[in-house]
């Protein structure tokens, strides 16, 4: 304790020293005071020296032996200075210590004298104060037992007075509840009755009580009766209903009761809407008025809120004019919708969140009211659908899709209203039901316009090729500004047929791009419906890409092959530039078109392949099968058109009879002019192909000689029937080293293939005529000149002119078999002939 | 199982008449007539040796003319009737003739055939089926199944029923029939039905069929646009007496049935080029030969339209004799309509194929280049059919 007080009184003391100097001072005095610090002195090892100055151990007698033993003389005087020098310093400073402790033990002496002295004076008033409060408790006491009596009095008073207060209410009330009714101020009645009820009921075994009782009854039985006509009445509004049947819920009306009445007056409410809108669908209107408004749709087509387009609507002049979609669907909204909405939820505040408060209310009543509710909506929504979705289908016009769009978009949002106040209800589902229905009838619609299109513009570049000098019908249509209904006439003529096929490939495209534009409405980003899974998958893999862009490509496939098997047997009725340029059409989409209109429409839908889709290539393999199709029926109907000149030519003539050829016949001019018109005509939409290189003469061959010496050999043997097979030896040689020669074969896509198909089967119909008629020598001759007036030009065309070489050897190899008197011409004289032409 | 070898056979001549011996039911014959302006024409008469896969042959000189049409009399063997021109102050004139084959043919040709060969024996004419009224025959029917003493003659725009009498020496016309129309019409080709008692005719021109009732003369059905271009034959269903097959310049081969003559009821495309002929097997109508100027010859096996759909009809009988037997039946799939075979043996267009009398199975093929191939119907085919 000493230490410590040592410390704090050395503190002030030493002021100015600095802090370690005086921890080191003090931590010498508590060394000496033998004060460990936390012990832990006494556990240093240093501390048992006996050498140790400071330590508690030292021995003088020891360090003197040590010093002496180890120090030098010098060492020791030093030590000895040192040492003296701090036993100075130690000594001043337990002075000054000393000093300052005595100091302060005389003021605290002063202090406790003067706290004696207050202490003494104090006790004496704490007696006074004693005294005084016994005093006043005795008189309190007193008092209170004077007062006991009256006021047990008092109490009772009270008690009476607030009882007669009730009866007075219970006397009155009959007639504030008369007063109350006057006032029509039910709900103040009902709340006044209520009160009273229970009191009643308990003493109503009292004949005046039970006379308040029935007269209670009687005047709430009438308000009930009043309130329930009033509730029955209908005029008023929902909030005075609402009012109306939580004032009869209160009064013990049955809830179900109460729940039918309630549907059943918001179902004529409601039902009202619904006529309201059947109104609108009931009178169809006649194509003109759809079509004004279409064509007002049409001129304002960004008309974006239904107030916008209502003053267009009214402008139309005829009263039956539909209303468009838009404006239909709206007032479904505005009308049917929001009042559902706000039966729905007044009746969920009535009789389902309600309900539970009201003590007599029976537990099932929410689950009883809720299936009513949902089968009242349900019902509703059914009505109400079925009118959206006979508007839906009578909006066949394809010209504005975003119109629909944007119906069916305000439909089905509004639809989540009462998704949001009747969770479980099937209602937003069906919604979405016919929002796909709609979207599926779309697209169905839009390819049908699709094919229609295509066909339209296939007949404008029938006409266009049927008149190609006057052509005003072009099928060159605007691209995405133009709608869907028929392709706009151009004034330009493009009467080539390179020309043709790009403007029509170009509208078909162009026409599929704006479809897929006014279709993707319908997957757009803020459209609530787009996001429904529906609309993410399958409306975009089945419902687009294959119902839509696959079926179209098909049905231009198919239609095209119809061409072939339609255009009939004579082959007249489709003309035959027009196979040619569907044919090209089919290749140019096997090539390239449909894997650009496929990856078009993946991207702009990102079509997620869930289900197995037809791939690219099925479809390319179609559209090539269609070119092949169209191609070889193009080669058989021009080979026709030549077969029959040709034909003709040989069986109407008298060709025994004939005179010596002079001239060229002028149906092989024919031929020779039509087949290098027909090559123009090839040579513009197909690639020229290869064909076998040219022998440098190749149009001076002289067949002729050879066939002639063919004859020669034939008709110079010998007749010996004992031989057979000889004669034609020759000729079956020949026939063995040549290939057989398919006339009505498949060509390729290039004009030198296609030329030679057409050639095939004009000179292998002048074959076989020539073989079925009999010829005089100049007969011959004639088919001499004719042969090689074909020759000079025809082996141009084809891809190997040994095949119009060996053809035509062989027509004029079987007229000399079939010639009475065969003596071929000279063949200088037939090229005479021929060059003069 | 391995199908014989087709039998070629060349003529000296080029040739496009060809039938099968009708009355002739035990040897397989046929007879062949050849188109030759300088020589005098021939008719070979073809036997077949099945057994030993052998030709052998007779000629008969037919100094008419040309030969484009042959028929044989279903009653005599030896009586037939040609087509044919004959050219005379540079005029060439179809006439249509009856003729009949020298008695001693046979025996001339089996014992020398090198004789017969260097001196062939001559047709002997029974009679002319021409009239001054009508003349340019394009083809001479037998009645089928008949007693060969009614044949019909198709001239222009004619049908004459002859009726032959005096052992066919002496024919006179009976009725007549008569295209009427705008345009020179022509008949080019026709058959005479065998079914309803042999009462109808059925015939081509240009691009339609013609149905005929012969005992009024008059037309019963008409089948206009049967093909895209010219008809070139019919043929019925030996059968089914309804079905008649026809074939033509748009490389088809049409089935109709004449209760319904908008639409074919079945059209085959196998051809490459005209089809010129099409003939019903006699046995086994599903059985189809039909040739065409693409130098094939084209057997198709038409089993949905023919008169056994489902193949050969098991007797009761024949099933309480074997189970198994019913079973491999029913595990044989129904047969489907295709083409049995391609015969590619000729070189040049062929015109004319049919059916021996004699052998169900058996068929010749004649091409313009005067090569007439022999072939067989495929055993696997015939087993199939048979069994």
């Amino acid at each position: 304790m000493d230490g410590e007080a040592d410390g704090s009184v050395a503190v002030p003391g030493s002021g100015s020293d600095d802090p370690s100097r005086r921890r080191r001072v003090h931590g010498m005095l508590k060394l000496y005071y033998g004060m460990n610090e936390e012990g832990k002195a006494e556990e240093r090892p240093e501390s048992l020296d006996p050498c140790d100055i400071n330590g508690p151990h030292f021995d003088p007698e020891v360090f003197l032996n040590k010093l002496r033993r180890e120090c030098s003389l010098a060492e020791l005087m030093d030590q000895e200075t040192c040492m003296v020098k701090q036993i100075r310093s130690l000594d001043s400073d337990m002075q000054t210590l000393v000093y300052e402790n005595y100091n302060k033990f005389i003021s605290a002496t002063d202090t406790i004298r003067k706290m004696k002295n207050d202490f003494k004076k104090m006790e004496d008033e704490m007696d006074c104060l004693s005294a005084n409060m016994a005093a006043i408790t005795e008189f309190s006491a007193r008092i209170s037992g004077t007062l006991q009596d009256q006021h047990t009095q008092i109490t009772k008073l009270s008690g009476v007075h607030t009882l007669l207060r009730k009866l007075q209410f219970l006397f009155e009330l009959p007639a504030r509840l008369n007063k109350c009714l006057e006032l029509q101020a039910y709900a103040q009645a009902v709340r006044s009755h209520r009160r009273a009820r229970c009191v009643l009921q308990q003493y109503s075994h009292l004949p005046s009580f039970k006379g308040i009782q029935d007269d209670c009854h009687a005047i709430m039985d009438k308000l009930a009766q009043e309130l329930r006509q009033k509730f029955r009445d209908g005029g008023s509004s929902a909030k005075d209903l609402s009012e109306c049947v939580e004032l009869l819920l209160q009064l013990d009306e049955p809830a179900e009761e109460l729940c039918d009445k309630f549907l059943s007056h918001a179902r004529s409410r409601l039902e009202s809407d619904l006529q309201g809108l059947e109104a609108e669908i009931r009178p169809y209107p006649s194509a003109s008025a759809m079509k004004d408004a279409s064509a007002q749709r049409a001129s304002t087509p960004a008309a974006g809120s239904p107030t916008d387009n209502s003053p267009k609507m009214s402008a139309t002049p005829s009263p039956t004019s539909n209303t468009d979609i838009l404006e239909f669907i709206d007032r479904g909204c505005n009308e049917f919708v929001s009042s559902l909405c706000l039966v729905i939820t007044s009746y969920q505040e009535l009789f389902i969140n309600h309900a539970p408060k009201g003590e007599l209310a029976s537990k099932n009543i929410p689950q009883m009211a809720n299936g009513k509710l949902n089968a009242f909506v349900d019902d509703l929504a059914a009505r109400y659908f079925s009118l959206v979705e006979r508007r839906i289908q009578e909006e066949k016009g394809v010209a504005d899709n975003s119109l629909l769009v944007r119906a069916l978009d305000r439909f089905h949002r509004r639809l989540q209203a009462v998704t949001k106040l009747l969770p479980g209800s099937a209602v937003p589902n069906k919604g979405t039901e016919i929002v796909i229905r709609a979207a599926t009838e779309r697209v169905k619609q839009y390819l049908s316009a699709l094919q229609s299109f295509y066909m339209d513009s296939l007949t404008d570049v029938r006409q266009a090729l049927a008149t190609p000098r006057l052509s005003v019908a072009s099928a060159s249509v605007g691209g995405g500004g133009a709608h869907l209904g028929g392709p706009t006439s151009g004034r330009d003529a493009p009467t080539s047929l390179p020309e043709l096929l790009s403007s029509l490939s170009a509208a078909i495209l162009n026409q599929i791009k704006s479809v897929l534009a006014s279709v993707h409405l319908f997957t757009a980003k803020d459209i609530t419906f787009s996001n429904k899974p529906y609309f993410k998958g399958e409306f975009c893999s089945q419902g687009v890409r294959e119902n839509l862009v696959v079926s179209f490509i098909k049905f231009v496939c198919q239609s095209s092959r119809q061409f072939c098997e339609s255009a009939g047997d004579k082959g007249g009725s489709t003309p035959p530039a027009l196979l040619l340029l569907l044919s090209r059409l089919c290749l140019d989409y096997e090539t390239s078109t449909i894997s650009y209109i496929l990856t078009l429409t993946d991207e702009q839908f990102l079509v997620q392949h869930h289900n197995p889709v037809t791939p690219v290539t099925t479809l390319c393999a179609e559209a090539r099968e269609a070119a092949q199709k169209l191609l070889n029926h193009y080669v058989k109907v021009q080979g026709l058109i030549i077969s029959q000149m040709l034909r003709k030519s040989v069986e109407t003539r008298d060709w025994v009879n004939t005179i010596e050829p002079r001239n060229v016949r002028a149906v092989m001019k024919r031929v020779v002019e039509d087949t290098t018109s027909i090559d123009v005509q090839v040579g513009l939409l197909y690639e020229e192909g290869v064909r076998k290189a040219h022998s440098s003469d190749s149009s001076k061959r002289t067949f002729s000689v050879y066939s002639s010496s063919r004859q020669q050999a034939r008709y110079a043997a010998s007749y010996t029937p004992s031989a057979p097979m000889d004669t034609n030896l020759l000729s079956n040689i020949h026939k063995l080293f040549s290939e057989r020669i398919d006339i009505f074969s498949s060509v390729e896509f290039n004009k030198v293939s296609v030329m030679t198909g057409i050639i095939k089967i004009s000179l292998k119909t002048f074959l076989e005529c020539v073989r079925l008629r009999t010829f005089g020598r100049y007969g011959l001759q004639q088919i001499q000149v004719d042969c090689h007036y074909l020759q000079m030009y025809l082996w141009r065309f084809v891809s190997d002119e040994n095949l119009v070489h060996f053809l035509l050897d062989e027509i004029v190899g079987s007229s000399a078999h079939r010639c009475l008197d065969p003596a071929p011409m000279e063949q200088s004289v037939i090229e005479v002939i021929c060059e003069r032409g | 199982m391995e199908d014989d070898a087709p039998v070629i056979y060349g003529l000296e001549f080029q040739a496009r008449a060809l039938t099968a011996q009708t009355a002739e039911t035990d040897a397989i014959r046929f007879l062949v007539g050849t188109q030759s302006l300088k020589f005098d024409n021939q008719i070979h008469i073809i036997d077949f040796d099945d057994e030993n896969n052998i030709i052998n042959k007779n000629v008969l000189l037919h100094q008419a003319g040309e030969i484009w049409h042959i028929g044989a009399s279903p009653a005599d063997k030896a009586v037939l009737t040609t087509c044919y021109n004959k050219t005379s102050d540079s005029r060439v004139v179809s006439c249509a003739a009856v003729w009949r084959m020298p008695s001693d043919w046979e025996t001339g040709s089996h014992e020398s055939p090198d004789d017969s060969a260097h001196n062939p024996q001559t047709l002997e004419l029974l009679c002319h089926l021409d009239d001054s009224a009508h003349s340019n025959a394009a083809c001479v029917l037998w009645e089928p199944m008949g007693d060969g003493k009614r044949v019909i003659s198709l001239a222009d725009n004619h049908a004459l029923l002859w009726d032959l009498q005096e052992s066919s020496t002496q024919a006179t016309v009976s009725s007549t029939a008569t295209l009427e129309g705008k345009g020179q019409l022509k008949f080019t080709s026709g058959k005479w039905s065998p079914h309803h008692n042999c009462s109808q005719l059925a015939t081509a021109n240009d691009t339609a069929i013609r149905g005929w009732d012969l005992r009024t003369m008059s037309q019963i059905y008409c089948i206009e646009n049967a093909h895209g271009q010219l008809v070139r034959d019919l043929d019925f269903n030996p059968n089914r007496q309804y079905y008649l097959a026809s074939c033509g310049d748009d490389c088809k081969v049409k089935f109709w049935d004449v209760r319904n003559v908008q639409e074919p009821v079945k059209t085959l495309e196998e051809h490459s080029h005209w089809v010129w002929s099409v003939r019903y097997n006699h046995s086994h109508d599903q059985l189809v030969l039909t040739a065409s100027s693409d130098s094939r010859l084209i057997l198709s096996n038409m089993v949905s339209i023919s008169s056994e759909p489902f193949g050969h009809l098991v007797d009761d009988e024949e099933l309480s004799e074997g189970e198994d037997n019913h079973q491999e039946e029913k595990g044989k799939e129904p047969l489907k309509d295709s083409v049995v075979s391609t015969y590619e043996e000729h070189e040049d267009s062929v015109y004319t194929a049919e059916w021996s009398s004699a052998d169900p199975w058996l068929f010749a093929s004649l091409s313009y280049d005067g090569r007439l191939v022999i072939n067989r119907v495929p055993r696997a085919l015939k087993y199939r059919i048979l069994l």
